[in-house]
């Protein structure tokens, strides 16, 4: 470009020709990019919700959620998962402090809650499959699988990520990248853990109540 | 071992289906002894396969999209010749599991491979310029948005030679689409093919609202954006809202066909009317997406061949603004026969009624800036002035069938399909033509031939008219859509009509296929030397054309809004700066070739059924893009003195020319 009102604007040792021209910040731009991924993640879950809700009543003569579910159980399942969410936080605080050995083991108790969370909810499945109430059983139960397991797809996809940055940081440190890799998956860890109380609220005690 | 997958699959039977597969390989293979020949293999791979420079994505984006308007528009023509041949008595020469698949492929290749490409090219090739920004936000992101979109259509046209599409119509209803009704691998084919490029599309929304946001050079606020990037926000916000819900309406019915579940079948519990509420709920927003980019374009054009500042522009804003927010609560107008009562039916009959106020508010904007305006009538004026009036037509015949009452009675009738026809031709596809014609200097540095721009427009204008206002009056009569033959004398006749319709924009199209290579013939004598041959307002022509990879060698500073013309009027212009500075910029990279490649094989082994495959497609395209996150040496610094011989040899253009 070949503007004059750049020269006009700018004083003219700013025209060392070493200078890098217009540095955007990278970091805010991906989180912002992250934010409206995330936006879209939440349509995605918004459509799943009302296709459960939609269907919910619509158990084709088989169980129904108060039959199926049992609270206690799912309260767990919901703790394991929220701590989580709070032991990233403490990730996310060690990131502020530069310290990276407490990063990489709060993540490693993240990922361990994680994996507590995915093996509860694989046990939940198997069970109802095997006594026969399994996602082709009827319509509710289509609609139950695809939600709860789209949202444990979500974690799990979370947790190779949380592998890979792990990974990232043990092989280059703290950088400003691996900052806002690590700022991104605690947006998006975050974020699960509200789909998921969308998840308990909506499916588990309204179901049961 | 090969799942579904047997040689029986390749439909040696239908000889229209595989003379299309010999065109398609002959093409194919054409092109690539071409390249070979020329030894232009590499340079394909380096400078455009894997580029991440805006401009070579939007233009790979319209190729794309014209290549898939001859195979979207060949399938138009096999309608019409068989609908005029089969109207009196006769069984024409389609039979109708093969012609259900055409008017399938029609539709889904129009809609998704066609016009969203082209328009999503035209905004990569245009956004970044008119905001005076070096690339988009996520340039590795933009070219894997587009190998994904390629996917989906490899998918599609390998439906062609192996197997079949489906025959559901283009947005596959259930419980037609679904596995009682439809065993074969055809709606397989559909939702991989639309999942795949769905996601490209919804990373390029990203992408742009990102870039829009956050990338605007200095001194350009939101009421200072080009109407062109005002549009491609919002649609990108459009796309940003709506896509997730085709992705798990899609993503239903494949679990509904693979796993047995029962979310849109008649029995269990499944309630095919969620489908067509869901899929309208994206598909209604769909429509905006692609008709409010075409509306900037419009505005752009008109205001730089009228030489006048866009009339009324803060209207045209919140007019977008208001089509934006509105397109989401009319999708139910799509069925109102459903039988939702006559409340929900009130509701959303008005408020399809309200849209088409922000939507006149705009017709009159652009005649507005046309009066009193020195009007060129150039070909993007032309596409621009056979819009205005075909648009209005189309949005009143909307506005009738808006009254709940009077679509009972057309509902699926062919007077919707002229409707809607009038609405995407007159709307998107002149649209982009209009934007092609506009922006074909920026990106490739040579006008178009104007003569022959001037033929294919008047051979679309009138061709369309022909070819649809039978249509409205057989919606009248009472012709239903997608009928394979018919045997009605009185029908016959308009059937013939629109047929030499079609046939008339067939020689637009030639027209425009002859212009673009009379062009590239006479590209010396129609180069663009200036970077700006139409006088024009906005940024994206202060620049050389093509434009230098780094787009600005500094920043432009913006005051107001018609940037460039008003840099233009205070004669701040035409002279190499003193000094350049180095410039920060990406590095080309093959991942999203290899990604998109793995996953066009899981979509395969999917609608095949061959898991094996399927696994190890995505979690290979997984592990590729893992090992690309690793790669640190994403970026590098183009020396100063690079700039400073680039920026010289545009001026030397510019002295030369003066």
């Amino acid at each position: 470009m070949n503007i004059q009102a750049r020269l006009l604007a700018e004083p003219s040792d700013a025209f060392i020709s070493d200078d890098i021209d217009v540095h955007h910040d990278t970091g805010s731009m991906t989180l912002l990019g992250f934010w409206i991924y995330l936006m879209s993640d939440c349509v995605l879950f918004a459509a799943l919700f009302a296709g459960f809700a939609v269907l919910r009543n619509n158990t084709a003569g088989g169980p129904d959620a108060h039959e199926l579910f049992s609270l206690p159980y799912v309260a767990v399942e919901t703790a394991c998962l929220l701590v989580s969410s709070f032991t990233y936080g403490m990730a996310m605080l060690a990131v502020e402090r530069g310290r990276q050995s407490a990063v990489l083991a709060w993540l490693g108790v993240t990922l361990l809650l994680g994996l507590g969370f995915m093996g509860m909810e694989l046990n939940e499945f198997g069970n109802l499959i095997h006594d026969g109430a399994g996602p082709d059983r009827s319509g509710f139960l289509s609609a139950f699988f695809t939600l709860v397991g789209t949202h444990g797809l979500h974690v799990a996809s979370g947790m190779v990520w949380m592998l890979v940055l792990i990974a990232h940081v043990l092989r280059s440190g703290l950088t400003d990248a691996n900052k806002t890799r690590l700022a991104c998956l605690s947006l998006f860890w975050h974020f699960l853990d509200i789909v998921w109380i969308g998840v308990f609220t909506v499916v588990y005690l309204m179901g049961v109540a | 071992m090969f799942g579904k997958l047997t040689f029986d699959a390749i439909p040696l039977n239908e000889p229209v289906a595989m003379g299309g597969v010999a065109a398609m390989v002959f093409g194919g293979l054409a092109a690539a002894s071409l390249i070979t020949y020329f030894r232009l293999w590499g340079w394909l791979w380096k400078e455009w396969f894997t580029s991440v420079d805006h401009k070579k994505i939007g233009v790979m984006y319209v190729v794309l999209a014209l290549v898939m308007l001859l195979r979207g528009f060949s399938d138009a023509i096999m309608m019409r010749t068989q609908q005029a041949m089969a109207s009196t008595g006769g069984a024409g020469y389609l039979p109708p599991d093969h012609y259900d698949q055409v008017f399938t492929a029609h539709g889904v290749i129009m809609i998704f491979f066609m016009a969203m490409p082209f328009i999503i090219g035209l905004m990569n090739i245009v956004v970044p310029l008119q905001i005076g920004a070096r690339d988009v936000a996520f340039p590795y992101l933009n070219n894997l948005s587009f190998w994904l979109t390629a996917s989906g259509a490899v998918l599609i046209n390998l439906s062609l030679a192996l197997g079949e599409f489906a025959r559901t119509g283009w947005l596959a209803y259930p419980p037609l689409s679904e596995l009682q009704y439809s065993p074969g691998v055809g709606v397989d084919y559909y939702i991989w093919a639309l999942q795949i490029s769905g996601v490209g599309t919804l990373l390029a929304g990203v992408n742009f609202v990102t870039t829009i946001l956050k990338m605007r050079t200095t001194g350009m606020g939101m009421m200072q954006m080009p109407v062109f990037t005002w549009t491609a926000l919002c649609a990108n916000m459009l796309i940003v809202a709506a896509f997730p819900i085709l992705t798990v309406t899609l993503a239903m019915l494949a679990l509904d066909r693979y796993l047995g579940m029962h979310f849109f079948t008649n029995e269990a519990g499944g309630n095919p009317m969620m489908y067509v509420n869901l899929i309208w709920a994206w598909g209604h927003p769909e429509v905006y997406i692609l008709i409010l980019p075409c509306f900037g374009i419009f505005s752009e054009v008109i205001s730089t061949f009228s030489a006048k500042r866009l009339f009324g522009y803060k209207s045209m804003v919140y007019a977008t603004v208001c089509i934006t927010l509105l397109s989401f609560v009319v999708w139910l107008h799509h069925f109102f026969t459903m039988g939702s009562g006559a409340n929900v039916n009130a509701f959303f009959g008005i408020s399809t009624m309200i849209i088409s106020i922000p939507t006149g508010v705009k017709i009159f904007n652009w005649l507005f800036t046309m009066y009193r305006g020195r009007v060129q009538f150039t070909t993007p004026v032309l596409w621009t002035i056979g819009f205005i009036i075909t648009f209005t037509i189309g949005g009143m015949t909307g506005v009738l069938m808006a009254v709940p009452p009077a679509d009972y009675v057309l509902h699926n009738s062919l007077f919707l399909i002229a409707h809607f026809h009038n609405a995407i031709i007159g709307g998107v596809v002149f649209g982009c033509m209009a934007g092609f014609t506009y922006w074909f200097p920026k990106a490739l540095g040579f006008k178009l031939d104007e003569r022959l721009g001037k033929v294919s427009f008047w051979c679309w204008f009138v061709g369309f008219y022909i070819a649809f206002m039978p249509l409205y009056v057989l919606g009248l009569m009472g012709m239903t859509r997608r009928l394979n033959h018919v045997d009605n004398p009185v029908w016959h006749v308009y059937l013939v009509v629109a047929m030499v319709g079609a046939f008339i924009i067939a020689i637009g199209i030639a027209a425009q296929i002859a212009q673009i290579l009379l062009s590239i013939k006479n590209r010396v004598a129609l180069a663009d030397l200036t970077g700006d041959p139409w006088n024009g307002r906005t940024l994206e022509w202060a620049v050389s054309s093509p434009p230098p990879f780094y787009n600005f060698a500094t920043e432009p500073v913006v005051t107001g809004r018609d940037a460039f013309w008003e840099m233009k009027e205070q004669g701040l212009l035409n002279e190499p700066l003193p000094a350049y500075r180095k410039i920060h910029m990406p590095k080309n990279t093959g991942t999203g070739v290899v990604v998109s490649a793995f996953i066009t094989v899981l979509g395969f082994a999917l609608i095949w059924h061959i898991w094996w495959l399927a696994i190890g497609g995505i979690a290979t395209g997984i592990l590729v893009a893992i090992i690309h996150s690793f790669n640190e040496d994403r970026d590098y610094y183009v020396p100063s003195d690079v700039v400073a011989q680039t920026e010289g040899k545009y001026f030397k253009q510019i002295l030369a020319r003066a």
